[in-house]
């Protein structure tokens, strides 16, 4: 019964994918297909139907809640490429709103792949999801085989820190770990930075409450004016800066390695200030 | 006489079906502590214990070219110090004749379980990940050891061809582990909310691929993948199974109550196969030995199920 159920929550949403994309993105929406054994999936268990029927929800959000704008996605290459954003709200939702403007908005089409948590696989449900959606668990092993395999990568260098980082810090980069730099040099790949304007302001933490957070086994326990953070319907602005190329050795030291992720860092602190100094207000 | 080619746990099911794929083209001495049931006739049997001395003469009597070494027990319903002496005891004393009487080819069979399932597993596990089953279930801890034994073995022993195989979870019409057991229950267990991939192989297969690695080219340790990866919920589907799902917290006290008064056979930690991922990148056989499973997915998942 459960699985008839599930069923027909995937129909309905598949229909409403359909209702919210028009001709051209559906068709595109079409060519996000990968190679798929007879069951439906591809070896990192990824399935196309299941992600346009998952997508759903994420195409009205993109459309009619963040009304999101994407400045520059044509810059985004061919081939194997690093996505490096800021990270903020909370709610991983900025991480969503990418990967739609790479499906809908990048020519041609891509399905990106975004490296969760290692906590995430030890979530019932939320574990499944990702997989059938192409997320996959962060290892540099991971990382690795997807590059060398020329796929595009999402990462969020500052992880946690800046998805949980309190209303005062808003637009302030978090530091930013290292290992992405090190896949880049190893794998050759070149980098675009990615500034997400409008996110920081989704759901302001106030205060994070961290003895709950352990108590439940989550990353933080975030306390917004609502409560829970629910985001607010901000307006989304994406920048996708040039391609940047890092050459030198993988193995260097991490002073050296820090040298390179500045200038990433910087890149992406100032589309953060331009988009902030273009946008009229949060919510338009 | 022809030099001939030891296999140890002949008598099992992985063990008869390798026998039949090889008594053809190779002299063939089984040793097993159980009778060979239906053993062809040019197949020579030595029914004993390899923890005897009684063993060493089977290498003292024959010129033994390769030996294949099967004959690794998993059942959790053995002591474990019985177990471990049988799997660890056993293999030591194998090893030491294979050295001894100049063996020139070592083929080990240890598995991909000895990495064990966990949540920040990378979805392709290669052969230098290390061996960490044992960390959330000390029940396999022998087969990690064999493992090992065999590597070192490898190391030390360079004019050796070693070969140690850790092919992904063995199924077929009679293979009766964890696994196969597992399928074959019309209303398996599966934890609400997970759906891991998995990787089956036809035991055929992994006939087929013990009697490939007696070729000279391959040497060391060597994932052995089947046709592929599936989500566990398609194997069921095929199978026309219905599984129960039911909630992770509970099932490991529920199943642990139900395997100590012996309502069921699946120790509590083997929960974790059908929680998290276990999977392995097999590119280093399919390179080495132009691999090739013959059996497709749908054949393989459906082997379980019997003729």
């Amino acid at each position: 019964m459960l699985e008839r159920l599930g069923d027909r929550v995937k129909k309905g949403l598949r229909e409403w994918t359909d209702r919210l994309a028009n001709d051209e993105q559906k068709e595109r929406l079409h060519a996000l297909a990968r190679p798929q054994n007879e069951y439906g999936v591809d070896p990192f268990g990824y399935n196309l139907d299941f992600s346009l029927s998952a997508v759903a929800p994420f195409l009205w959000l993109y459309r009619n809640y963040f009304r999101v704008e994407t400045f520059g996605i044509e810059k985004v290459p061919a081939g194997r490429v690093l996505l490096v954003s800021n990270h903020s709200g909370q709610l991983p939702l900025d991480g969503a709103m990418i990967g739609v403007s790479m499906m809908l908005e990048a020519s041609p089409p891509r399905a990106i792949r975004s490296m969760v948590e290692k906590w995430v696989p030890s979530l019932p449900y939320v574990s499944t999801f990702m997989a059938r959606m192409g997320q996959i668990v962060g290892t540099p092993e991971n990382c690795r085989r997807l590059l060398e395999s020329d796929e595009a990568i999402l990462v969020f260098p500052e992880g946690q820190r800046g998805i949980s980082k309190l209303w005062p810090q808003r637009y302030q980069l978090q530091e930013f770990g290292l290992g992405f730099m090190r896949l880049a040099l190893e794998t050759r790949t070149p980098i675009v930075p990615v500034a997400v304007v409008g996110a920081e302001e989704q759901a302001p933490a106030l205060m994070d409450l961290k003895p709950v957070a352990k108590l439940l086994g989550f990353p933080a326990f975030p306390v917004t004016p609502t409560g829970l953070p629910i985001p607010l319907p901000t307006k989304y602005r994406i920048y996708f800066g040039d391609p940047m190329h890092f050459t030198g050795r993988p193995d260097d030291e991490d002073s050296e390695l820090d040298k390179k992720v500045r200038t990433v860092k910087a890149s992406i602190q100032s589309m953060l200030h331009q988009g902030l100094k273009e946008r009229r207000g949060v919510f338009w | 006489m022809r030099p001939a080619v030891v296999v140890t746990g002949i008598s099992g099911n992985l063990g008869r079906t390798l026998a039949k794929l090889l008594h053809k083209h190779e002299r063939i001495i089984g040793i097993d502590r159980r009778p060979f049931l239906g053993r062809p006739k040019d197949v020579e049997m030595y029914e004993l214990d390899l923890r005897k001395k009684k063993a060493e003469d089977v290498f003292r009597k024959n010129e033994v070219r390769a030996v294949i070494h099967m004959g690794i027990m998993h059942d959790p319903r053995m002591s474990e110090e019985e177990h471990h002496s049988f799997n660890v005891v056993g293999t030591t004393r194998l090893l030491e004749y294979c050295a001894k009487y100049g063996v020139k080819k070592v083929v080990v069979l240890s598995s991909a379980n000895v990495y064990g399932p966990s949540p920040d597993n990378s979805n392709f596990l290669t052969e230098d990940a290390p061996l960490m089953a044992a960390s959330r279930f000390s029940g396999v801890r022998d087969l990690i050891e064999v493992d090992m034994l065999a590597h070192g073995f490898f190391w030390k022993h360079p004019h050796i061809e070693t070969v140690i195989l850790r092919p992904v979870h063995i199924v077929g019409p009679t293979i009766k582990n964890a696994p196969s057991n597992y399928l074959r229950l019309r209303h398996p267990w599966m934890l609400a909310g997970f759906d891991p991939m998995v990787q089956l192989i036809h035991v055929e297969d992994v006939a087929r691929a013990m009697v490939e690695a007696l070729r000279p080219e391959p040497k060391g340790v060597y994932n052995v993948v089947g046709p592929g990866e599936v989500p566990l919920s398609a194997v069921m589907r095929e199978l026309g199974n219905t599984p129960i799902p039911v909630p992770h917290p509970v099932a490991r006290p529920l199943l642990g109550m139900l395997f100590k008064y012996r309502l069921a056979n699946f120790p509590p930690p083997e929960l974790d196969h059908i929680q998290f991922l276990c999977a392995v990148d097999g590119n280093r056989w399919v390179k080495d030995v132009d691999w090739k499973p013959r059996h497709s997915m749908r054949e393989t998942i459906r082997s379980i199920q019997g003729d």
